[in-house]
């Protein structure tokens, strides 16, 4: 059993190394671009209640964090204008080739940005974190040579619809349908072979983004997909508290008939939202990326301990 | 009924009853789109037919585990049309049919102990020990001087299967069989 432990590890070490560089790379860049690193709670008695996001109970008053974005936008709230986050989060039955119940996250914010700033920010990080790790001549993932050089690819989700599966989403998508199909027809041709953004996604489909402005069927929303695998999810800033109420409102009462428990309403970030001017900010998998970079074939070979041995 | 499982519990590996029949799933693949539902996407491989489809499933379904089980019988004769075992630890004997035991009848000789799968207590199909000796029956001599490495030539096996053997294996001989390649492994002294 021992050795056993000791030759996967052995194998998996090249991809640690990478996973290690890349840790550097990411903070060296938000470090040159002036933001400042920040840590937030993991365990929470709020956590953002979205409805298929099932948080792990950690005792009975407090969850293990599913993402750092409210504690992240209430520092925002309070005028730090640029910050970032490598974090832990947790989400209860993930478990894929992609998905860890305990993953590792970046989470950048701006204050006065859109998600078109962070797009650009995308684009600069990936480059920036690739340039120092990719060898001649290039990545390679799953037999598909990646290019992060040249200009990425940009779509509409009602774009993406039209072209991979054949249909238009419209404003407010039958949800089962919409899931089925990013899953088996959008994602898996997005990202071939540069980075390709996803964006304005259906408003019935925002989570916590802002609806566009001259645009109400589509929120202010975007993913970034790389070789067919969802890297990052990013949006203009919902910021009416009203709003979010009623969101979180609707959200906690799916969450209630799925799992059987009500949760919090959020309401110390439901406050700093009356402080906190227009904004962006993002989530991406930190332990995708590494995939990708290293052109590891599953996101075990690139944590040390994947659930199942920890 | 077999147990009742949850679709955050499927895996490959995992068997399901479906419509009332066994499935194993073959293949499996777990997605979340976006800020979307789970979704368990499965190759499911009918365990009677063999036949194969895609299904994918949500959160929120509920499976029951097919009810299967694996008894030890020993085989004793073929009446043309079924395969008779007596299990071994009832006595009983139970009959089996050629659609049940399949490719496994090439190398299946009287008095073999085999595993047989029960699916609700009806046989769907037995597996036989890894290796089973059987003695060649026909075989035409090796033809002298042809020793390069890897030459084989055809026997006959008591039970009527036609494997090939290396050339210097001879009729009336016992041979060890692969059961899981249906290869010849050495000979064996009578």
């Amino acid at each position: 059993m021992q050795r056993d432990e000791t030759a996967v590890l052995s194998g998996r070490r090249r991809f640690l190394e990478i996973r290690s560089q890349v840790l550097r790379l990411i903070r060296a860049f938000f470090e040159s671009e002036g933001f400042l690193e920040v840590q937030t709670p993991i365990l929470t008695a709020a956590p953002a209640p979205e409805v298929h996001i099932r948080p792990i109970h950690a005792s009975p008053d407090l969850f293990l964090a599913a993402s750092p974005e409210l504690h992240m936008k209430r520092l925002l709230a309070a005028g730090f204008e640029k910050i970032f986050q490598i974090t832990r989060s947790f989400r209860d039955n993930e478990r894929g080739r992609l998905h860890h119940p305990e993953f590792t996250i970046l989470e950048w914010y701006r204050l006065g940005a859109n998600y078109k700033d962070l797009q650009q920010d995308c684009q600069n990080l990936t480059r920036s974190v690739c340039r120092a790790i990719a060898p001649l001549p290039g990545l390679h993932f799953r037999g598909v040579e990646l290019d992060f050089e040249g200009d990425w690819e940009r779509c509409t989700v009602r774009q993406a619809y039209r072209r991979f599966a054949g249909w238009d989403p419209g404003p407010e998508p039958d949800q089962d349908r919409f899931d089925l199909d990013m899953a088996q027809k959008v994602e898996p041709n997005l990202g071939f072979p540069t980075p390709c953004i996803l964006e304005d996604y259906p408003r019935s489909q925002a989570a916590l983004a802002r609806i566009k402005p001259g645009s109400p069927e589509v929120a202010e929303r975007f993913e970034l997909f790389w070789a067919g695998i969802e890297l990052a999810n990013g949006f203009s800033e919902l910021t009416d508290p009203g709003e979010q109420r009623a969101r979180f409102e609707a959200a906690i009462a799916s969450k209630e008939q799925l799992e059987g428990i009500r949760y919090p309403m959020p309401g110390a970030f439901l406050e700093s939202l009356h402080n906190l001017g227009p904004c962006a900010g993002i989530a991406l998998g930190v332990d995708r990326f590494v995939m990708l970079v290293s052109g590891a074939e599953s996101i075990d070979d690139v944590v040390a301990f994947p659930p199942e041995t920890a | 009924m077999g147990a009742v499982l949850t679709a955050g519990e499927l895996r490959k590996g995992v068997k399901l009853e479906i419509d009332g029949e066994p499935y194993l799933i073959v293949d499996f693949e777990f997605a979340k789109p976006g800020k979307g539902q789970a979704l368990y996407r499965c190759r499911l491989k009918n365990m009677i037919s063999g036949s194969q489809f895609d299904r994918t499933y949500r959160s929120g379904d509920k499976f029951n585990a097919a009810d299967l089980e694996e008894q030890e019988m020993q085989y004793l004769y073929n009446d043309g049309e079924q395969y008779h075992f007596m299990n071994m630890s009832s006595y009983e004997q139970i009959e089996i049919s050629a659609a049940a035991v399949a490719e496994t009848s090439n190398l299946l000789m009287e008095n073999l102990i085999v595993n047989v799968l029960l699916f609700q207590g009806r046989p769907i199909g037995l597996t036989l020990p890894n290796f089973v000796d059987l003695k060649i029956v026909k075989s035409d001599p090796g033809i002298k001087g042809d020793t390069a490495s890897g030459s084989t030539k055809p026997a006959t096996l008591s039970t009527g299967h036609v494997i090939q053997v290396p050339l210097f294996v001879e009729e009336g001989e016992t041979v060890r069989i692969d059961t899981r390649t249906g290869q010849y492994v050495e000979r064996v002294k009578n």
